[in-house]
Protein backbone atom coordinates (compact mmCIF):
# COMPACT_ATOMS: atom_id res chain seq x y z
CA UNK A 1 0.00 0.00 0.00
CA UNK A 2 2.83 2.37 0.86
CA UNK A 3 4.34 1.47 -2.49
CA UNK A 4 1.07 2.29 -4.21
CA UNK A 5 0.81 5.71 -2.55
CA UNK A 6 4.40 6.50 -3.39
CA UNK A 7 3.93 5.56 -7.01
CA UNK A 8 0.64 7.42 -7.17
CA UNK A 9 2.30 10.62 -5.94
CA UNK A 10 5.00 10.18 -8.58
CA UNK A 11 2.25 9.76 -11.17
CA UNK A 12 0.59 13.03 -10.20
CA UNK A 13 3.89 14.93 -10.13
CA UNK A 14 4.95 13.51 -13.50
CA UNK A 15 1.60 14.41 -15.06
CA UNK A 16 1.97 17.92 -13.69
CA UNK A 17 5.49 18.33 -15.10
CA UNK A 18 4.50 16.86 -18.45
CA UNK A 19 1.54 19.21 -18.78
CA UNK A 20 3.70 22.19 -17.83
CA UNK A 21 6.31 21.24 -20.44
CA UNK A 22 3.66 20.65 -23.09
CA UNK A 23 2.23 24.05 -22.29
CA UNK A 24 5.57 25.85 -22.30
CA UNK A 25 6.71 24.20 -25.53
CA UNK A 26 3.98 26.05 -27.36
CA UNK A 27 4.72 29.38 -25.66
CA UNK A 28 8.24 29.77 -27.01
CA UNK A 29 7.09 29.73 -30.61
CA UNK A 30 8.45 32.61 -32.59
CA UNK A 31 5.70 34.58 -34.26
CA UNK A 32 2.37 35.77 -33.02
CA UNK A 33 -0.70 33.54 -33.35
CA UNK A 34 -2.73 36.66 -34.08
CA UNK A 35 -0.74 37.18 -37.28
CA UNK A 36 -1.74 33.72 -38.41
CA UNK A 37 -5.39 34.40 -37.62
CA UNK A 38 -5.81 37.95 -38.85
CA UNK A 39 -3.17 38.07 -41.57
CA UNK A 40 -0.29 40.53 -41.80
CA UNK A 41 -2.54 43.45 -42.73
CA UNK A 42 -4.45 43.55 -39.45
CA UNK A 43 -4.53 46.74 -37.39
CA UNK A 44 -2.86 46.91 -34.00
CA UNK A 45 -6.25 47.41 -32.28
CA UNK A 46 -7.76 44.31 -33.85
CA UNK A 47 -4.71 42.34 -32.76
CA UNK A 48 -4.92 43.68 -29.23
CA UNK A 49 -8.62 42.77 -29.07
CA UNK A 50 -7.90 39.25 -30.25
CA UNK A 51 -5.02 38.87 -27.83
CA UNK A 52 -7.40 39.79 -25.04
CA UNK A 53 -10.02 37.38 -26.33
CA UNK A 54 -7.49 34.54 -26.48
CA UNK A 55 -6.07 35.53 -23.09
CA UNK A 56 -2.61 36.08 -24.55
CA UNK A 57 -2.10 39.29 -22.56
CA UNK A 58 -1.88 37.41 -19.25
CA UNK A 59 1.43 36.25 -17.72
CA UNK A 60 2.56 32.74 -18.70
CA UNK A 61 1.99 31.13 -15.31
CA UNK A 62 -1.54 32.52 -14.98
CA UNK A 63 -2.33 31.20 -18.42
CA UNK A 64 -0.87 27.81 -17.53
CA UNK A 65 -3.04 27.37 -14.46
CA UNK A 66 -6.10 28.65 -16.34
CA UNK A 67 -5.39 26.20 -19.09
CA UNK A 68 -4.76 23.32 -16.67
CA UNK A 69 -7.94 24.09 -14.72
CA UNK A 70 -10.01 24.17 -17.91
CA UNK A 71 -8.29 21.07 -19.26
CA UNK A 72 -9.17 19.09 -16.14
CA UNK A 73 -12.78 20.19 -16.60
CA UNK A 74 -12.85 18.91 -20.15
CA UNK A 75 -12.29 22.25 -21.84
CA UNK A 76 -9.18 21.80 -23.99
CA UNK A 77 -9.23 25.27 -25.49
CA UNK A 78 -10.44 26.59 -28.82
CA UNK A 79 -8.96 25.76 -32.18
CA UNK A 80 -7.43 28.79 -33.91
CA UNK A 81 -8.50 27.58 -37.30
CA UNK A 82 -11.96 26.20 -36.84
CA UNK A 83 -13.01 28.44 -33.94
CA UNK A 84 -14.51 25.43 -32.26
CA UNK A 85 -13.74 23.72 -28.92
CA UNK A 86 -10.87 21.26 -29.26
CA UNK A 87 -12.71 18.83 -27.00
CA UNK A 88 -15.56 18.60 -29.54
CA UNK A 89 -13.13 18.06 -32.38
CA UNK A 90 -11.40 15.25 -30.50
CA UNK A 91 -14.42 13.56 -28.97
CA UNK A 92 -15.32 11.46 -32.02
CA UNK A 93 -11.73 10.83 -33.13
CA UNK A 94 -9.94 9.99 -29.92
CA UNK A 95 -12.00 6.83 -29.17
CA UNK A 96 -11.08 5.41 -32.57
CA UNK A 97 -7.36 5.91 -31.97
CA UNK A 98 -7.80 4.54 -28.46
CA UNK A 99 -9.49 1.38 -29.77
CA UNK A 100 -6.73 0.86 -32.33
CA UNK A 101 -4.03 1.39 -29.71
CA UNK A 102 -5.63 -0.94 -27.18
CA UNK A 103 -6.26 -3.58 -29.81
CA UNK A 104 -2.68 -3.65 -31.04
CA UNK A 105 -1.42 -3.60 -27.47
CA UNK A 106 -3.64 -6.60 -26.72
CA UNK A 107 -2.27 -8.39 -29.78
CA UNK A 108 1.27 -7.61 -28.66
CA UNK A 109 0.77 -9.02 -25.16
CA UNK A 110 -1.33 -12.03 -26.15
CA UNK A 111 0.89 -13.14 -29.01
CA UNK A 112 4.36 -12.21 -27.82
CA UNK A 113 4.37 -13.79 -24.36
CA UNK A 114 3.50 -17.37 -25.43
CA UNK A 115 5.77 -17.08 -28.47
CA UNK A 116 8.59 -15.73 -26.35
CA UNK A 117 8.24 -18.47 -23.76
CA UNK A 118 8.21 -21.07 -26.48
CA UNK A 119 11.22 -19.57 -28.24
CA UNK A 120 13.11 -19.22 -24.96
CA UNK A 121 12.52 -22.74 -23.72
CA UNK A 122 12.98 -24.68 -26.94
CA UNK A 123 15.98 -26.97 -27.02
CA UNK A 124 16.17 -27.19 -30.78
CA UNK A 125 19.11 -25.16 -32.07
CA UNK A 126 17.73 -24.88 -35.60
CA UNK A 127 14.45 -23.52 -34.25
CA UNK A 128 16.28 -21.05 -32.06
CA UNK A 129 18.31 -19.77 -35.00
CA UNK A 130 15.17 -19.61 -37.15
CA UNK A 131 13.37 -17.50 -34.55
CA UNK A 132 16.34 -15.17 -34.16
CA UNK A 133 16.70 -14.60 -37.90
CA UNK A 134 12.96 -14.12 -38.42
CA UNK A 135 12.90 -11.71 -35.49
CA UNK A 136 15.66 -9.58 -36.98
CA UNK A 137 13.90 -9.37 -40.34
CA UNK A 138 10.45 -8.59 -38.93
CA UNK A 139 11.88 -5.92 -36.62
CA UNK A 140 13.32 -4.12 -39.64
CA UNK A 141 9.96 -3.63 -41.38
CA UNK A 142 8.44 -0.22 -40.56
CA UNK A 143 4.83 -0.37 -39.37
CA UNK A 144 3.52 1.78 -42.19
CA UNK A 145 5.16 -0.39 -44.83
CA UNK A 146 3.69 -3.49 -43.19
CA UNK A 147 0.31 -1.76 -43.29
CA UNK A 148 0.70 -1.03 -46.99
CA UNK A 149 1.68 -4.64 -47.66
CA UNK A 150 -1.42 -5.77 -45.75
CA UNK A 151 -3.57 -3.38 -47.80
CA UNK A 152 -2.09 -4.71 -51.01
CA UNK A 153 -2.22 -8.41 -50.16
CA UNK A 154 -5.57 -8.57 -48.35
CA UNK A 155 -7.24 -5.62 -50.06
CA UNK A 156 -6.07 -5.77 -53.66
CA UNK A 157 -5.20 -9.43 -54.21
CA UNK A 158 -7.54 -11.39 -51.94
CA UNK A 159 -10.19 -8.65 -51.84
CA UNK A 160 -11.03 -9.44 -48.22
CA UNK A 161 -11.66 -5.79 -47.36
CA UNK A 162 -11.77 -2.43 -49.07
CA UNK A 163 -8.98 -0.17 -47.82
CA UNK A 164 -10.52 3.12 -46.74
CA UNK A 165 -14.00 1.72 -46.21
CA UNK A 166 -13.95 2.29 -42.45
CA UNK A 167 -17.10 1.73 -40.41
CA UNK A 168 -17.29 3.73 -37.21
CA UNK A 169 -18.02 2.02 -33.91
CA UNK A 170 -21.13 4.17 -33.59
CA UNK A 171 -22.59 2.30 -36.58
CA UNK A 172 -21.45 -1.22 -35.93
CA UNK A 173 -18.95 -2.48 -33.36
CA UNK A 174 -18.32 -5.72 -35.24
CA UNK A 175 -17.47 -4.10 -38.56
CA UNK A 176 -15.36 -1.48 -36.83
CA UNK A 177 -13.29 -4.01 -34.89
CA UNK A 178 -13.07 -6.24 -37.97
CA UNK A 179 -11.62 -3.41 -40.02
CA UNK A 180 -9.10 -2.67 -37.29
CA UNK A 181 -7.61 -6.17 -37.10
CA UNK A 182 -5.13 -5.61 -39.94
CA UNK A 183 -4.02 -2.12 -38.85
CA UNK A 184 -3.65 -3.36 -35.29
CA UNK A 185 -1.56 -6.31 -36.45
CA UNK A 186 0.61 -4.06 -38.63
CA UNK A 187 1.41 -1.98 -35.58
CA UNK A 188 1.83 -4.97 -33.31
CA UNK A 189 3.96 -7.33 -35.41
CA UNK A 190 7.29 -5.43 -35.18
CA UNK A 191 6.68 -4.90 -31.44
CA UNK A 192 5.89 -8.61 -31.06
CA UNK A 193 9.19 -9.49 -32.71
CA UNK A 194 11.04 -7.20 -30.29
CA UNK A 195 9.21 -8.55 -27.24
CA UNK A 196 9.82 -12.16 -28.30
CA UNK A 197 13.53 -11.44 -28.71
CA UNK A 198 13.65 -9.83 -25.30
CA UNK A 199 11.66 -12.54 -23.47
CA UNK A 200 13.65 -15.26 -25.20
CA UNK A 201 17.02 -13.93 -24.07
CA UNK A 202 15.59 -13.17 -20.63
CA UNK A 203 14.38 -16.76 -20.19
CA UNK A 204 17.63 -18.19 -21.51
CA UNK A 205 19.62 -16.14 -19.02
CA UNK A 206 17.38 -17.28 -16.18
CA UNK A 207 17.62 -20.94 -17.22
CA UNK A 208 21.39 -20.78 -16.66
CA UNK A 209 21.01 -19.55 -13.08
CA UNK A 210 21.96 -21.75 -10.13
CA UNK A 211 18.45 -21.92 -8.72
CA UNK A 212 17.28 -23.76 -11.84
CA UNK A 213 20.01 -26.38 -11.42
CA UNK A 214 19.15 -26.75 -7.75
CA UNK A 215 15.47 -27.33 -8.50
CA UNK A 216 16.36 -29.76 -11.24
CA UNK A 217 18.58 -31.73 -8.89
CA UNK A 218 15.76 -31.85 -6.35
CA UNK A 219 13.60 -33.55 -8.93
CA UNK A 220 11.34 -30.78 -10.24
CA UNK A 221 10.19 -31.11 -13.83
CA UNK A 222 11.44 -28.73 -16.46
CA UNK A 223 8.06 -27.23 -17.25
CA UNK A 224 7.26 -26.76 -13.57
CA UNK A 225 10.49 -24.86 -12.99
CA UNK A 226 9.75 -22.77 -16.03
CA UNK A 227 6.26 -21.89 -14.85
CA UNK A 228 6.90 -21.48 -11.14
CA UNK A 229 10.34 -19.90 -11.01
CA UNK A 230 11.89 -18.85 -14.29
CA UNK A 231 8.91 -17.04 -15.73
CA UNK A 232 8.46 -14.78 -12.72
CA UNK A 233 12.02 -13.56 -12.98
CA UNK A 234 12.09 -13.43 -16.74
CA UNK A 235 8.92 -11.35 -17.02
CA UNK A 236 10.22 -8.39 -15.02
CA UNK A 237 12.30 -6.78 -17.80
CA UNK A 238 9.56 -7.66 -20.27
CA UNK A 239 6.98 -5.63 -18.33
CA UNK A 240 9.24 -2.58 -18.60
CA UNK A 241 9.57 -3.20 -22.28
CA UNK A 242 5.82 -3.61 -22.77
CA UNK A 243 5.25 -0.30 -21.01
CA UNK A 244 7.62 1.36 -23.49
CA UNK A 245 5.81 -0.49 -26.27
CA UNK A 246 2.47 0.94 -25.19
CA UNK A 247 3.88 4.38 -25.84
CA UNK A 248 5.33 3.40 -29.19
CA UNK A 249 2.09 1.73 -30.20
CA UNK A 250 0.18 4.95 -29.66
CA UNK A 251 2.47 6.81 -32.04
CA UNK A 252 2.37 3.79 -34.35
CA UNK A 253 -1.42 4.09 -34.46
CA UNK A 254 -1.14 7.70 -35.56
CA UNK A 255 1.07 6.66 -38.49
CA UNK A 256 -0.84 3.54 -39.49
CA UNK A 257 -4.18 5.37 -39.40
CA UNK A 258 -2.92 7.28 -42.42
CA UNK A 259 -2.25 4.04 -44.29
CA UNK A 260 -5.68 2.54 -43.68
CA UNK A 261 -7.45 5.95 -43.77
CA UNK A 262 -8.94 5.46 -40.33
CA UNK A 263 -10.56 8.70 -39.13
CA UNK A 264 -8.68 8.88 -35.83
CA UNK A 265 -6.71 11.80 -34.44
CA UNK A 266 -3.98 11.36 -37.04
CA UNK A 267 -5.37 13.52 -39.82
CA UNK A 268 -6.50 16.22 -37.41
CA UNK A 269 -3.05 16.26 -35.84
CA UNK A 270 -1.27 16.54 -39.20
CA UNK A 271 -3.61 19.24 -40.46
CA UNK A 272 -3.16 21.18 -37.23
CA UNK A 273 0.62 20.93 -37.50
CA UNK A 274 0.67 22.35 -41.01
CA UNK A 275 -1.87 25.06 -40.07
CA UNK A 276 0.04 25.84 -36.90
CA UNK A 277 -3.17 25.31 -34.95
CA UNK A 278 -1.40 24.98 -31.61
CA UNK A 279 -4.27 24.35 -29.16
CA UNK A 280 -5.20 21.19 -31.08
CA UNK A 281 -1.63 19.87 -31.25
CA UNK A 282 -1.16 20.74 -27.59
CA UNK A 283 -4.30 18.86 -26.53
CA UNK A 284 -3.34 15.75 -28.51
CA UNK A 285 0.21 15.79 -27.16
CA UNK A 286 -1.04 16.08 -23.59
CA UNK A 287 -3.50 13.22 -24.05
CA UNK A 288 -0.81 10.97 -25.56
CA UNK A 289 1.65 11.95 -22.82
CA UNK A 290 -0.94 11.22 -20.12
CA UNK A 291 -1.52 7.80 -21.62
CA UNK A 292 2.22 7.07 -21.55
CA UNK A 293 2.60 8.21 -17.94
CA UNK A 294 -0.41 6.18 -16.83
CA UNK A 295 0.86 3.05 -18.60
CA UNK A 296 4.16 3.43 -16.78
CA UNK A 297 2.26 3.73 -13.51
CA UNK A 298 0.37 0.51 -14.23
CA UNK A 299 3.67 -1.18 -15.12
CA UNK A 300 5.08 -0.14 -11.75
CA UNK A 301 2.09 -1.72 -10.02
CA UNK A 302 2.48 -4.89 -12.06
CA UNK A 303 6.11 -5.25 -10.99
CA UNK A 304 4.97 -5.47 -7.48
CA UNK A 305 2.59 -8.29 -8.32
CA UNK A 306 5.25 -10.25 -10.18
CA UNK A 307 8.20 -9.41 -7.98
CA UNK A 308 7.20 -9.48 -4.34
CA UNK A 309 10.68 -8.34 -3.33
CA UNK A 310 9.74 -4.79 -4.31
CA UNK A 311 7.10 -4.68 -1.55
CA UNK A 312 9.82 -5.01 1.06
CA UNK A 313 11.53 -1.80 0.01
CA UNK B 1 27.43 -18.13 -29.83
CA UNK B 2 30.65 -16.73 -31.26
CA UNK B 3 29.86 -18.39 -34.57
CA UNK B 4 26.42 -16.86 -34.56
CA UNK B 5 27.82 -13.42 -33.80
CA UNK B 6 30.07 -13.76 -36.83
CA UNK B 7 27.17 -14.86 -39.03
CA UNK B 8 25.21 -11.75 -37.98
CA UNK B 9 28.20 -9.49 -38.48
CA UNK B 10 28.89 -10.90 -41.95
CA UNK B 11 25.27 -10.77 -43.10
CA UNK B 12 24.84 -7.25 -41.72
CA UNK B 13 28.16 -6.15 -43.16
CA UNK B 14 27.31 -7.42 -46.63
CA UNK B 15 23.83 -5.86 -46.69
CA UNK B 16 24.91 -2.49 -45.27
CA UNK B 17 28.08 -2.51 -47.36
CA UNK B 18 26.07 -3.01 -50.55
CA UNK B 19 23.55 -0.35 -49.58
CA UNK B 20 26.36 2.05 -48.70
CA UNK B 21 28.13 1.47 -52.02
CA UNK B 22 24.91 2.13 -53.95
CA UNK B 23 24.15 5.24 -51.87
CA UNK B 24 27.64 6.68 -52.27
CA UNK B 25 27.62 5.90 -55.98
CA UNK B 26 24.17 7.53 -56.10
CA UNK B 27 25.60 10.85 -54.94
CA UNK B 28 27.58 10.99 -58.19
CA UNK B 29 25.69 8.87 -60.68
CA UNK B 30 22.23 7.28 -61.02
CA UNK B 31 21.01 5.37 -64.11
CA UNK B 32 18.49 8.14 -64.84
CA UNK B 33 18.01 11.64 -63.53
CA UNK B 34 15.80 11.05 -60.44
CA UNK B 35 13.62 14.04 -61.34
CA UNK B 36 13.48 13.55 -65.13
CA UNK B 37 9.90 12.87 -66.22
CA UNK B 38 9.03 10.80 -69.24
CA UNK B 39 5.33 10.92 -70.17
CA UNK B 40 5.75 8.02 -72.58
CA UNK B 41 6.96 5.68 -69.86
CA UNK B 42 4.37 6.07 -67.09
CA UNK B 43 3.93 3.06 -64.79
CA UNK B 44 6.38 0.78 -66.55
CA UNK B 45 6.63 -2.54 -64.74
CA UNK B 46 10.16 -3.47 -63.62
CA UNK B 47 12.27 -4.48 -66.58
CA UNK B 48 15.92 -4.34 -67.64
CA UNK B 49 15.95 -0.67 -68.57
CA UNK B 50 14.00 0.35 -65.45
CA UNK B 51 15.09 -2.01 -62.67
CA UNK B 52 12.24 -1.08 -60.31
CA UNK B 53 9.85 0.28 -62.94
CA UNK B 54 8.66 3.86 -63.26
CA UNK B 55 6.18 6.00 -61.32
CA UNK B 56 3.19 8.15 -62.27
CA UNK B 57 5.40 10.76 -63.97
CA UNK B 58 7.51 8.19 -65.78
CA UNK B 59 10.45 8.77 -63.42
CA UNK B 60 12.80 5.85 -62.91
CA UNK B 61 12.04 4.42 -59.45
CA UNK B 62 15.44 2.83 -58.95
CA UNK B 63 17.19 6.16 -59.44
CA UNK B 64 14.69 7.82 -57.12
CA UNK B 65 15.13 5.14 -54.46
CA UNK B 66 18.91 5.57 -54.60
CA UNK B 67 18.51 9.33 -54.36
CA UNK B 68 15.95 9.08 -51.54
CA UNK B 69 18.06 6.57 -49.65
CA UNK B 70 20.94 9.04 -49.94
CA UNK B 71 18.81 11.73 -48.29
CA UNK B 72 17.61 9.38 -45.55
CA UNK B 73 21.14 8.15 -44.95
CA UNK B 74 22.54 11.67 -44.75
CA UNK B 75 19.87 12.74 -42.26
CA UNK B 76 20.36 9.65 -40.10
CA UNK B 77 24.11 10.23 -40.14
CA UNK B 78 23.74 13.85 -38.99
CA UNK B 79 21.22 12.87 -36.31
CA UNK B 80 23.48 10.18 -34.89
CA UNK B 81 26.49 12.52 -35.06
CA UNK B 82 24.69 15.23 -33.08
CA UNK B 83 23.22 12.77 -30.60
CA UNK B 84 26.45 10.86 -30.14
CA UNK B 85 28.84 13.82 -29.75
CA UNK B 86 26.58 15.78 -27.42
CA UNK B 87 25.74 12.55 -25.59
CA UNK B 88 29.43 11.79 -25.05
CA UNK B 89 30.05 15.30 -23.73
CA UNK B 90 27.11 15.31 -21.31
CA UNK B 91 27.47 11.67 -20.34
CA UNK B 92 31.18 11.88 -19.63
CA UNK B 93 30.91 15.04 -17.52
CA UNK B 94 27.97 13.61 -15.55
CA UNK B 95 29.53 10.21 -15.11
CA UNK B 96 32.97 11.48 -14.15
CA UNK B 97 32.09 14.33 -11.83
CA UNK B 98 28.73 13.11 -10.50
CA UNK B 99 26.98 15.25 -7.91
CA UNK B 100 23.78 17.23 -8.19
CA UNK B 101 24.04 18.23 -11.90
CA UNK B 102 24.45 14.55 -12.69
CA UNK B 103 21.33 13.67 -10.70
CA UNK B 104 19.23 16.33 -12.41
CA UNK B 105 20.47 15.56 -15.93
CA UNK B 106 19.93 11.85 -15.42
CA UNK B 107 16.34 12.43 -14.35
CA UNK B 108 15.73 14.71 -17.34
CA UNK B 109 17.24 12.14 -19.71
CA UNK B 110 15.13 9.39 -18.17
CA UNK B 111 11.93 11.32 -18.64
CA UNK B 112 12.79 12.26 -22.23
CA UNK B 113 13.53 8.67 -23.17
CA UNK B 114 10.20 7.58 -21.68
CA UNK B 115 8.47 9.36 -24.56
CA UNK B 116 8.65 8.19 -28.14
CA UNK B 117 11.18 10.29 -30.09
CA UNK B 118 8.59 10.58 -32.80
CA UNK B 119 6.08 12.40 -30.59
CA UNK B 120 8.62 14.89 -29.30
CA UNK B 121 10.00 15.47 -32.79
CA UNK B 122 6.42 16.22 -33.82
CA UNK B 123 6.21 18.96 -31.20
CA UNK B 124 9.54 20.47 -32.26
CA UNK B 125 8.58 20.39 -35.93
CA UNK B 126 5.22 22.02 -35.11
CA UNK B 127 7.04 24.79 -33.34
CA UNK B 128 9.96 25.21 -35.74
CA UNK B 129 8.28 24.23 -38.99
CA UNK B 130 9.15 21.29 -41.24
CA UNK B 131 12.33 21.13 -43.29
CA UNK B 132 15.52 19.11 -43.50
CA UNK B 133 17.54 21.15 -40.96
CA UNK B 134 14.73 21.17 -38.44
CA UNK B 135 14.24 17.41 -38.72
CA UNK B 136 17.95 16.83 -38.19
CA UNK B 137 18.02 19.20 -35.23
CA UNK B 138 14.83 17.84 -33.65
CA UNK B 139 15.84 14.19 -33.94
CA UNK B 140 19.46 14.96 -33.06
CA UNK B 141 18.47 16.62 -29.78
CA UNK B 142 16.10 13.78 -28.94
CA UNK B 143 18.82 11.20 -29.51
CA UNK B 144 21.19 12.85 -27.02
CA UNK B 145 19.72 11.24 -23.85
CA UNK B 146 20.08 7.66 -25.06
CA UNK B 147 23.77 8.18 -25.80
CA UNK B 148 24.35 10.25 -22.67
CA UNK B 149 22.90 7.48 -20.51
CA UNK B 150 25.17 4.81 -21.95
CA UNK B 151 28.29 6.96 -21.72
CA UNK B 152 27.41 8.10 -18.21
CA UNK B 153 27.06 4.59 -16.86
CA UNK B 154 30.36 3.54 -18.41
CA UNK B 155 32.14 6.58 -16.98
CA UNK B 156 30.61 6.08 -13.55
CA UNK B 157 31.82 2.47 -13.62
CA UNK B 158 35.35 3.30 -14.76
CA UNK B 159 35.82 6.29 -12.45
CA UNK B 160 36.85 4.22 -9.47
CA UNK B 161 38.93 1.62 -11.30
CA UNK B 162 42.58 1.36 -10.36
CA UNK B 163 44.09 2.48 -13.64
CA UNK B 164 42.13 5.72 -13.44
CA UNK B 165 43.23 6.23 -9.84
CA UNK B 166 46.84 5.75 -10.85
CA UNK B 167 46.45 8.13 -13.77
CA UNK B 168 45.11 10.67 -11.30
CA UNK B 169 48.05 10.06 -8.97
CA UNK B 170 50.39 10.70 -11.85
CA UNK B 171 48.83 14.13 -12.12
CA UNK B 172 46.67 13.70 -15.20
CA UNK B 173 43.94 16.31 -15.51
CA UNK B 174 40.22 15.63 -15.69
CA UNK B 175 39.93 16.17 -19.44
CA UNK B 176 42.90 13.92 -20.16
CA UNK B 177 41.56 11.12 -17.99
CA UNK B 178 38.07 11.41 -19.43
CA UNK B 179 38.90 11.53 -23.10
CA UNK B 180 42.25 9.77 -23.25
CA UNK B 181 41.76 6.98 -20.72
CA UNK B 182 38.07 6.31 -20.18
CA UNK B 183 36.47 7.22 -23.51
CA UNK B 184 38.26 4.57 -25.62
CA UNK B 185 36.92 1.94 -23.21
CA UNK B 186 33.35 2.94 -23.99
CA UNK B 187 33.78 2.43 -27.74
CA UNK B 188 32.51 -1.17 -27.90
CA UNK B 189 29.26 -0.25 -26.13
CA UNK B 190 29.02 3.01 -28.01
CA UNK B 191 29.43 1.28 -31.37
CA UNK B 192 26.38 -0.89 -30.89
CA UNK B 193 24.46 2.11 -29.57
CA UNK B 194 25.40 4.00 -32.73
CA UNK B 195 24.04 1.26 -34.98
CA UNK B 196 20.78 1.08 -33.03
CA UNK B 197 20.55 4.87 -33.01
CA UNK B 198 21.12 4.94 -36.74
CA UNK B 199 18.20 2.57 -37.26
CA UNK B 200 15.92 4.61 -35.04
CA UNK B 201 16.93 7.73 -36.91
CA UNK B 202 16.15 6.17 -40.29
CA UNK B 203 12.82 4.93 -38.96
CA UNK B 204 11.82 8.22 -37.31
CA UNK B 205 12.72 10.27 -40.38
CA UNK B 206 10.88 7.84 -42.65
CA UNK B 207 7.77 7.98 -40.43
CA UNK B 208 7.78 11.77 -40.37
CA UNK B 209 8.34 12.09 -44.09
CA UNK B 210 5.66 9.48 -44.67
CA UNK B 211 3.22 11.69 -42.77
CA UNK B 212 4.33 14.72 -44.79
CA UNK B 213 5.91 16.62 -41.90
CA UNK B 214 9.49 15.57 -42.66
CA UNK B 215 11.45 16.23 -45.81
CA UNK B 216 9.55 18.66 -48.00
CA UNK B 217 9.31 18.53 -51.81
CA UNK B 218 11.19 18.91 -54.16
CA UNK B 219 13.58 16.80 -52.03
CA UNK B 220 12.58 13.17 -51.73
CA UNK B 221 13.35 10.71 -48.96
CA UNK B 222 12.29 7.09 -48.76
CA UNK B 223 9.44 7.95 -46.40
CA UNK B 224 7.89 10.61 -48.60
CA UNK B 225 8.22 8.38 -51.67
CA UNK B 226 6.47 5.56 -49.86
CA UNK B 227 3.67 7.95 -49.01
CA UNK B 228 3.40 8.96 -52.71
CA UNK B 229 3.36 5.34 -53.79
CA UNK B 230 0.35 4.64 -51.60
CA UNK B 231 -2.08 6.09 -54.15
CA UNK B 232 -0.78 3.69 -56.80
CA UNK B 233 -0.72 0.57 -54.66
CA UNK B 234 -3.20 -1.08 -56.98
CA UNK B 235 -1.93 0.05 -60.39
CA UNK B 236 1.82 0.07 -59.63
CA UNK B 237 2.61 -2.13 -56.62
CA UNK B 238 6.32 -2.17 -57.57
CA UNK B 239 6.57 1.50 -56.57
CA UNK B 240 5.70 0.74 -52.95
CA UNK B 241 7.60 -2.56 -52.88
CA UNK B 242 10.82 -1.06 -54.25
CA UNK B 243 10.75 1.92 -51.91
CA UNK B 244 9.68 -0.03 -48.83
CA UNK B 245 12.18 -2.78 -49.64
CA UNK B 246 14.98 -0.20 -49.63
CA UNK B 247 13.94 1.01 -46.15
CA UNK B 248 13.82 -2.56 -44.87
CA UNK B 249 17.27 -3.40 -46.27
CA UNK B 250 18.79 -0.20 -44.89
CA UNK B 251 17.45 -0.97 -41.41
CA UNK B 252 18.05 -4.73 -41.58
CA UNK B 253 21.74 -4.34 -42.42
CA UNK B 254 22.43 -2.16 -39.41
CA UNK B 255 20.22 -4.15 -37.06
CA UNK B 256 22.12 -7.34 -37.96
CA UNK B 257 25.39 -5.49 -37.35
CA UNK B 258 24.26 -4.27 -33.94
CA UNK B 259 22.98 -7.73 -32.99
CA UNK B 260 26.31 -9.24 -34.01
CA UNK B 261 28.24 -6.62 -32.04
CA UNK B 262 26.11 -7.25 -28.96
CA UNK B 263 26.55 -11.03 -29.16
CA UNK B 264 30.28 -10.52 -29.57
CA UNK B 265 30.36 -8.21 -26.57
CA UNK B 266 28.67 -10.80 -24.35
CA UNK B 267 31.48 -13.33 -24.68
Amino acid sequence: MKYFIKKFCTLIITLFIVSLLAFLAFQVIPGDPTTALLGTEATAEARQALRQELGLDQPVLVRYFDWLWNFLHGDMGTSYNYRMPVADMLSDKLPITAILTLMSFAFTVVLSIPLGIWAGSTKSRALDLGVTVLDQIVMSVPQFFLGMLACYVFGNIFRLFVPGNFVSYTVSWGACLGYMVLPALSIAIPRIAMTVKMLRSSIQTQLQQDYVRTSRSRGSGRSKILRRHVLKNALIPVITFLAVSAAEIMTGSIIVEQVFTIPGVSRLLLASISNRDFPVVQAIVVVVAAWIVIVNFVADLLYQLVDTRIRLR
Amino acid sequence: MKKRANVFLWAGGIISGLMLCIIILGYFWTPYDPTAMDPKAKFCAPCLSHLLGTDNFGRDIFSRVVDGAGTSFFIALCVVAIGCLAGILIGSLCGYYGGLPDLILTRVCDSITAFPAFLLALVIVTVAGPGTENIILALGILFIPSFARIVRSEFARCRELNYIKSARLMGAGGARIMFRHILPNTFPVLLSAVTIGFNNAVLSEASMSFLGIGIQPPYASLGSMLSDSQSFLHSAPWYALGTGGAIVLLILGFSLLSEGLQLKGQR
